[in-house]
């Protein structure tokens, strides 16, 4: 994986500082050689390729660029790529299986919970966590949980009625 | 956007944290949620030319009560697991209501309250919450352990006491010496936006009578105020409609609100009128369940 910076002219390549990370991603074990200072959301869109994660504000507001890091949503705009080191992360490309759409993707389809599409990766990671932690959430909860995820185009109520239906689904297939 | 370059130092000891930020000199800081210091590396309002990340650090992630009540919140202790805890309803109701209005849910799994106070932003909730509490911060540097009362502890905006190569490595919350009851209100535009004005309410009473206030206000300044005449003025003596109104009164009065695009000073100063009212008339409501 190569990554390729800017060279402002006033430093020797070897000055650079540069780290060696070992992490996971959506499962596959990875080593990757990152600047300091590369962003987790530029290492997963521009070194991994997985161009799902969305970088919305770039300023720690919207959450377009939420993933997992151990589980918990994280706005991989506002954490070093160095810090995923050890670590565990998922996006939005880990949800589906090659034959099947995760339930939450399910949702957003059945429930038009989508309109340009720029906020939901961020969405259902966020809503990832939360129905893992709690597989029969209220629309409170639901609302509560993606409060610190924007949205400029649906008003949330299909949003929140596609996690609704993405729960649901889940307790049956869990039931079943 | 991007940070300028750094050095970047993961240690996995407080020890060797300390070590490299005595050799990093006054260009290193400390980094632990980063919720706040990233993104002004991002703006380049912050550009350290050493970073020492302290995730690593073994044991920093608690947040724990003593017998008597004391409470200690570890540097890793994130935003979240204080929203979380089981610990905090029924014993810290200000602390319990703040939790879960800092920043928003996603911030909150990374942003750490020791964090919030060092960054000693005029608008962070937690230093509001601390010092209506009586609380202090404990930094670890070469030659031990101090324990700073945050009232000594923040200078001024963006600026605390910490030499450069101490460490803030937990906050400590005094226990009650009476029942406590208080809360915390934020008036905000969305969830994640800074308060346009938030009131910290802390009280402790023996029997009918108020044994120790704290009050203290976000956003109404260049720095978090802590009003005290307001505080006193309900000590030693019930809770009534009078001392409420009066503590409120003094409240209003050291308030020094700024209109901005959150608000006029004129709105912003009634809103710490009622939200002081507000968080005394349900100061029953709150009192601690132990008690």
């Amino acid at each position: 994986m190569t990554i390729v910076y800017e060279d402002r002219g006033d430093e020797a390549a070897s000055e650079v500082p540069v780290r060696r990370i070992k992490f996971t991603i959506n499962g596959q074990k990875k080593i990757a050689e990152v600047e300091t200072r590369l962003l987790l959301s530029h290492l997963i869109r521009r070194g991994l390729g997985l161009t799902g994660t969305h970088m919305g504000c770039d300023t720690t507001n919207c959450g377009a660029c939420t993933v997992l890091v151990d589980g918990r949503p994280v706005k991989s705009c506002t954490m070093l790529a160095v810090q995923a080191d050890g670590h565990e992360i998922s996006t939005v490309e880990g949800l589906a299986t090659a034959s099947e759409l995760h339930p939450l993707q399910e949702g957003f389809k059945e429930e038009h919970g989508l309109q340009c599409g720029f906020c939901t990766p961020g969405m259902m990671m966020t809503a990832k966590a939360l129905l893992d932690a709690n597989p029969d959430p209220s629309e409170d909860d639901v609302r509560w949980a993606l409060s610190g995820n924007l949205c400029r185009c649906t008003g949330y109520q299909n949003i929140v009625k596609s996690v609704l239906w993405a729960a649901g689904k889940l307790r049956s297939q869990s039931a079943g | 956007m991007y940070p300028s370059r750094f050095r970047y130092e993961a240690p996995r000891s407080l020890a060797e944290a300390i070590t490299l930020l005595r050799d990093g000199g006054d260009y290193a800081k400390v980094l632990a949620g980063g919720q706040s210091l990233v993104p002004l590396m991002k703006l380049r309002f912050a550009s350290p030319e050493l970073i020492v990340d302290i995730n690593n650090l073994p044991g920093l992630d608690y947040h724990r009560a003593d017998p008597d009540g004391t409470l200690h919140i570890g540097a890793l202790c994130r935003h979240a697991d204080l929203e979380h805890s089981a610990l905090l309803p029924g014993t810290q109701p200000t602390m319990a209501a703040a939790a879960p209005l800092i920043a928003d849910p996603i911030v909150r799994n990374r942003g750490t309250l020791v964090g919030s106070l060092c960054h000693a932003d005029p608008q962070g909730d937690w230093a509001s919450v601390v010092l209506a509490l009586g609380g202090s911060v404990v930094a670890a540097g070469p030659g031990g352990r101090r324990s700073i009362p945050l009232a000594d502890f923040v200078t001024g905006p963006f600026q605390n006491v910490l030499e450069p190569d101490e460490i803030a490595v937990e906050a400590v919350i005094p226990a009650a010496k009476g029942v406590r009851s208080g809360g915390y209100l934020k008036l905000e535009r969305r969830v994640g936006d800074f308060a346009t004005v938030g009131v910290a309410v802390a009280v402790e009473s023996s029997g009918e009578n108020v044994t120790r206030a704290g009050i203290a206000l976000t956003g109404v300044g260049g720095s978090t105020i802590g009003a005290s005449a307001a505080a006193d003025a309900l000590v030693g003596r019930p809770l009534t409609a009078e001392s409420i109104g009066q503590a409120a009164d003094l409240a209003a009065q050291v308030a020094r609100p700024r209109t901005d695009h959150r608000g006029s000073a004129e709105y912003k100063r009634h809103m710490v009128h009622t939200f002081v009212v507000r968080l005394l008339s349900r100061a029953d409501e709150t009192a601690e369940r132990a008690a």
